[in-house]
């Protein structure tokens, strides 16, 4: 959009001080197009190994279960919990509540909290299955 | 910006009238991703195994292989809608912001496409195979 440089903007982005519900807002965005890409296609390698043979679901376990597949699976449901979290914190937000500073700032602080003790809780049941 | 005049119109600036669906949509999509992707959490996290015989067995059922590929749809659908948002806002240039969301669109319809041929695949040949 073509815009008149004699005419100044608005400074929106950098007079605010930094606060957890702007970091919040940002990692809603970074892990759902992260779940977009390396989540989505993480199960669409699943489902289509499993569609094609045992080689090639013996291929897609060897790289899931390796050091650096756990890593990325880890991560991506770390990213699930969190998007999933900071999403039902939109629906609120999209009802017209949780906008007072103090709640708002309460639960930006709170969601990536419980989304770690989410996937910790969901590894440490996998992993105590395994042993 | 071109909202109100007819011109502005013509060269496609301003509102296209699509924006209340593509939100609503995004909302009804999140409540179908949140049921049916923790189900998926679930059901995966409390499986015996998840050995090629197990995982073929547990899709070929029908009360799996359904949900399975309605969660493909539904979080297909969200992720494109809101893929179209992020790259509505970062990518200025209007050509290559044609580029990018048809490029979105190819792989949305390409990847829900694979997951749901893969489960209709195994969901018709059976566990065994």
């Amino acid at each position: 959009m073509a815009r008149n440089r004699s005419r100044p903007l608005s400074p929106h982005l950098t007079i605010w001080k930094w606060g957890p519900h702007m970091a919040i807002s940002i990692l809603h965005r970074v892990t759902g197009n992260g779940l977009a890409t390396a989540g989505v296609m993480g199960v669409i390698w699943w489902l289509m190994a499993a569609a094609t043979g045992p080689e090639a679901y013996a291929a897609f376990i060897q790289c899931a279960t390796s050091p650096v597949g756990y890593l990325v699976m880890i991560g991506i449901s770390w990213f699930f919990f969190q998007h999933m979290m900071s999403g039902i914190r939109h629906w609120v937000l999209d009802m017209g509540a949780g906008y007072e500073l103090h709640t708002n700032k309460t639960w930006s602080l709170v969601i990536p909290v419980l989304s770690t003790l989410a996937t910790i809780a969901l590894w440490a049941t996998i992993f105590a299955g395994k042993i | 910006m071109g909202n109100g005049t007819g011109i502005g119109r013509v060269r496609g600036l301003g509102s296209a009238r699509h924006g209340a669906g593509h939100w609503l949509t995004h909302r009804y999509t999140s409540v179908s991703n949140l049921l049916l992707v923790l189900w998926l959490i679930f059901s995966l996290a409390t499986m015996p195994g998840l050995d090629y015989e197990s995982v073929r067995s547990w899709i070929a059922n029908p009360l799996v292989a359904v949900p399975l590929m309605l969660m493909l749809v539904s979080v297909f659908w969200h992720l494109r809608l809101g893929m179209q948002v992020m790259l509505e806002d970062y990518v200025h240039d209007k050509g290559l912001n044609f580029f990018a969301i048809l490029i979105l669109n190819f792989y949305t319809i390409a990847g829900a496409a694979a997951g749901i041929f893969a489960i209709a695949k195994i969901a018709f040949e059976g566990a065994a195979s």
